[in-house]
């Protein structure tokens, strides 16, 4: 080695006030819990003013399919990242969630505070049954099937002529204000944050942990795998359901462009440049992708190019996606050190 | 032996597209009893350990645990009836600290009927019974290593990891695939009394296994397989002395021989 | 009768459209997401070597294979090798390159029905009282041999032999002293190149359309899966299997079921028999 130009590493320290943090001792002073609670504060504030802040009943509607677009990367981030199962069909789940409530909402005249739920429940039990047989299947082929449920069922409606065919259902209800519209999908997105976040340090989360890390050991532990996929498939699915029944609502029409390709994408997309296996990640992916994409609405498909080559970018480039590299920034601080 | 055995292996055949893993292999095994089971490489040990535990379909055979017919059924179900076995290639959950590992089949149906391991019925917490586990498989409870991530664990602690995996069901039988395999010498010293332990504690042991010095030590039984079929079974020291056996390991005599001189 | 004659143009179409698919994933273990895309791209390229440039077109041809496989070995040079065993962040960003591919040219101005290229030879002739147009006799021919061809490309030639190699046990290969990079990149400029080959060949049979892309994707496919992934000729036979079976929905179904067929054959063929009908009993572990 050349004496003069000594090697030089970047070295990665935690910062003191993070160890400091760490368990019961978090509760030591307000500085430590200021530390623990406010970038967790943060975002729960940010996501209860936005539709405040917004200028417009436009960016208003926005901020409602940013929602939705982050219940649905929320789902795709919990069943790749925590069950190991990635699912490349969110509109899937949109579709079924959203003729489900139009269904509901159309020949039973229920109210969107009901069919919001019904479609979930049942919608998730029908799209779980409907997984079922390919939940053996692992990587790409997963990935591979369920990118052709939602073209499936989409073709399917469209040569049937059934539920409205290409013109779709309309002359649903709306959310009575618009107040009430943005509150309750923000909430919803929140409860739904807050309750993944709660299950995947359970023990059942572990155990779905335990299947993408190794579902060999799980049988030899005497659990069944298949039911374990089942249950996470069920989570995701309903949360699936739940966005494409607001979107339904909120949109006052539901049609086979709810199995289009935006819905599986964009939550992908949003989860990888969010940070993958965060959860509040896809979350600020979504934040951050949905208003570009309608800032370049102007500008015709090329937003599709645009989103498609930041996708590319961060999946070669920035694999870790900024809420990892946000975390580190603020847990740890970095020098250069000589070796 | 007077009363019937525990599990009984009754010519289990298994192929892999035309090539003969197994061919009519029967043996049986008792309660608390360690059976050792040793063959050269590609000799269908694992294949047996495989089929026993449902892990591969078998060609044909039965397999009897106190005479119910368990060939066929889904891996998960022959591990909830307390026929656990371990991994030649270990399979601990690598993202997860090593105690959390165990909470995964604490988790499982059958762990929750027996409390785990020493649990008498109940179940308490599954971290704290992890640890207890844990601790009585080898991880010392105070220093940090149950708490470490299970991918920066040494090979003998993944090995113990495996049978504590076991243990979390209260097995009944387990089928250890090559424990000792990759470990150091001191590493199997302190390994050969844990195996001892558990077969005091009443759990029978099925034991494939290289290192036939110390599978020699706490065996009470020895099967030999070669080429899929059973050679002979024994005690230690009469399968030792057994010709056919030196011959199958070995090659025979003339080969012996030209090897000797190289 | 007729259902033979187009079932078997329809199924030499599929082959085509699979085989670059295929025979990259066969020897790389990539899912080319992007194959759609690249298909639609080699039909604009054609189009304006032909049109904007005045070159002839044979040579229009040849010059745009030549350039959609280096664009297919330049995309796995830069791009698609850092996430090179990762198979999620593959599919997907392969997917979302052909997407930007896709986009790119319907933004570029390339849509609506105006753009078609001419077909080979003009005129028609009758078999069995039906009449079949010469392209598409040209399709059967040249779809014949380029599997022809495919065969005696990997079984006789270094290349062919070092792509089969890597196929069957990536480590091996390389510990023979084959470079696994430089083969994948080869591998995907020759799938590229199959790719552009069934752009000429088959779009002069209509339009150049850029929602095409996506629905040669999921036929290709669906074709590579029913055939068992990773075997080429498994996909020929799969190409057979499901474009007679097109034929026959349209015949006594309708028209509407033709892609309902070739997704419906991916669902079951997954559930019933993942490795595929003519697929290895190696890969079934790593699947199921």
């Amino acid at each position: 080695m050349n004496q003069n130009t000594p090697q030089r590493r970047r070295e990665r320290i935690d910062r003191g006030i993070k160890v400091r943090c760490q368990g019961i001792y978090s509760l030591m002073s307000w500085r430590e819990m200021t530390y623990i609670t406010a970038p967790r504060a943060a975002l729960i504030a940010g996501l209860l003013a936005l539709p405040l802040v917004m200028p417009g009943m436009y960016w208003q509607r926005v901020i409602s399919i940013v929602c939705i677009y982050a219940l649905l990367a929320v789902g795709f981030d919990f069943l790749a990242h925590f069950v190991g199962l990635v699912s490349l069909g969110g509109a899937f789940f949109v579709g079924v969630g959203g003729y489900l409530a139009a269904i509901l909402n159309t020949a039973w005249a229920l109210p969107p505070i009901a069919t919001i739920p019904a479609a979930t429940v049942i919608g998730a039990t029908l799209c779980t049954l409907l997984l079922l047989p390919c939940l053996p299947l692992r990587g790409v082929y997963f990935a591979i099937v369920t990118l052709m449920y939602p073209l499936f069922l989409a073709r399917v409606i469209e040569a049937l002529d059934i539920l409205g065919g290409t013109d779709g259902i309309m002359g649903i209800d709306g959310f009575g204000g618009r107040w009430t519209e943005q509150y309750a999908v923000i909430g919803m997105l929140l409860i739904v944050l807050f309750a993944v976040r709660r299950l995947v340090n359970t023990d059942i989360g572990l155990v779905l942990r335990g299947v993408k890390d190794n579902d060999q050991a799980i049988r030899a532990s005497g659990m069944n795998v298949t039911r374990y996929k089942a249950l996470a498939v069920f989570i995701t699915a309903a949360m699936g359901c739940m966005s494409g029944a607001f979107l339904v609502h909120i949109y006052m029409w539901s049609g086979i462009s709810q199995f289009a390709l935006d819905f599986s994408i964009l939550p992908i997309a949003a989860t990888v440049i969010g940070g993958g296996g965060t959860l509040a990640g896809p979350v600020i992916g979504c934040l951050i992708l949905v208003p570009v994409s309608e800032l370049l609405r102007d500008f015709g498909t090329l937003r599709i190019v645009f989103y498609a080559l930041i996708l590319v970018a961060f999946i070669v480039f920035r694999s870790e996606g900024i809420m990892v590299y946000a975390q580190r920034k603020y847990h740890q601080f970095e020098r250069w050190t000589q070796v | 032996m007077t009363q019937a055995p525990l599990l009984q292996v009754k010519e289990l055949s298994k192929t892999f597209g035309g090539i003969r893993a197994l061919e009519k292999v029967s043996f049986d095994v008792h309660e608390g009893e360690i059976l050792g089971i040793i063959g050269p490489n590609g000799s269908g040990k694992t294949t047996i350990v495989n089929g026993i535990t449902g892990f591969i379909r078998l060609t044909s055979g039965q397999v009897l645990f106190r005479g119910r017919d368990i060939a066929g059924k889904p891996a998960h179900k022959i591990a909830d009836m307390g026929v656990t076995r371990t991994f030649q290639i270990m399979r601990p959950y690598y993202s997860l600290p090593a105690y959390k590992n165990l909470v995964i089949p604490l988790f499982s149906p059958r762990a929750r009927r027996t409390g785990g391991w020493r649990g008498g019925g109940r179940l308490g917490d599954r971290h704290t019974v992890g640890i207890d586990i844990l601790e009585e498989i080898g991880f010392e409870r105070d220093s940090h290593v149950p708490y470490k991530a299970t991918a920066t664990l040494p090979t003998g602690y993944l090995k113990r990891l495996e049978l504590a995996r076991c243990l979390a069901l209260k097995p009944e039988i387990i089928i250890c695939d090559e424990v000792f395999s990759g470990l150091s010498m001191s590493e199997i010293a302190s390994m050969v009394p844990l195996i001892e332990r558990l077969q005091m504690d009443g759990i029978t042991l099925i034991m494939i296994e290289h290192r036939l010095r110390e599978l020699f030590k706490v065996a009470s039984r020895v099967m030999v397989l070669n080429f899929g079929r059973k050679l002979m079974e024994g005690p230690p020291a009469e399968v030792m002395a057994d010709a056919r056996v030196k011959e199958a390991y070995f090659g025979s005599r003339e080969v012996r021989e030209v090897m000797d001189h190289a | 009768m007729d259902i033979l004659v187009y079932g078997t143009i329809n199924s030499v179409s599929l082959a085509l459209y699979a085989l670059g698919f295929a025979l990259v994933y066969g020897t790389s273990r990539l899912p080319n997401f992007a194959h759609g895309a690249l298909f639609v791209l080699a039909g604009f390229i054609t189009w304006f070597f032909l049109n904007s440039l005045g070159l002839p077109y044979p040579v229009a041809i040849v010059l745009a294979m030549l350039v959609t496989a280096v664009i297919g070995a330049l995309i796995y040079q830069f791009i698609l090798v850092r996430v090179r065993g990762m198979e999620i962040s593959e599919i997907i960003a392969s997917y979302a390159l052909g997407l930007a591919i896709l986009e790119g040219l319907r933004w570029g101005g390339f849509k609506g029905m105006s753009y078609t290229l001419p077909v080979f030879i003009e005129g028609s002739f009758a078999v069995a009282g039906i009449s079949v147009d010469y392209q598409r006799l040209l399709v059967v021919l040249i779809g014949a041999a380029v599997v022809g061809m495919l065969w005696l490309f990997t079984h006789f030639t270094r290349i062919g032999l070092a792509l089969r190699g890597m196929a069957q046990d990536e480590r091996a290969a390389m510990m023979l002293g084959i470079d696994s990079d430089r083969m994948a990149v080869v591998a995907m400029g020759f799938g590229s190149g199959l790719a552009a080959l069934a752009a000429v060949l088959l779009l002069p049979l209509g339009n150049i359309v850029v929602e095409s892309g996506y629905n040669i994707l999921i036929l290709a496919i669906a074709v590579c899966i029913v055939g068992g992934l990773g075997s080429w000729m498994g996909a020929v036979l799969a190409a057979f299997l499901i474009g007679f079976a097109q034929i026959l929905t349209v015949v006594y179904l309708g028209s509407h079921y033709q892609m309902v067929v070739a997704l419906l054959a991916i669902i079951l063929t997954l559930i019933l028999k993942p490795s595929g009908l003519f697929g290895r009993q190696k890969e079934l572990e790593e699947r199921v």
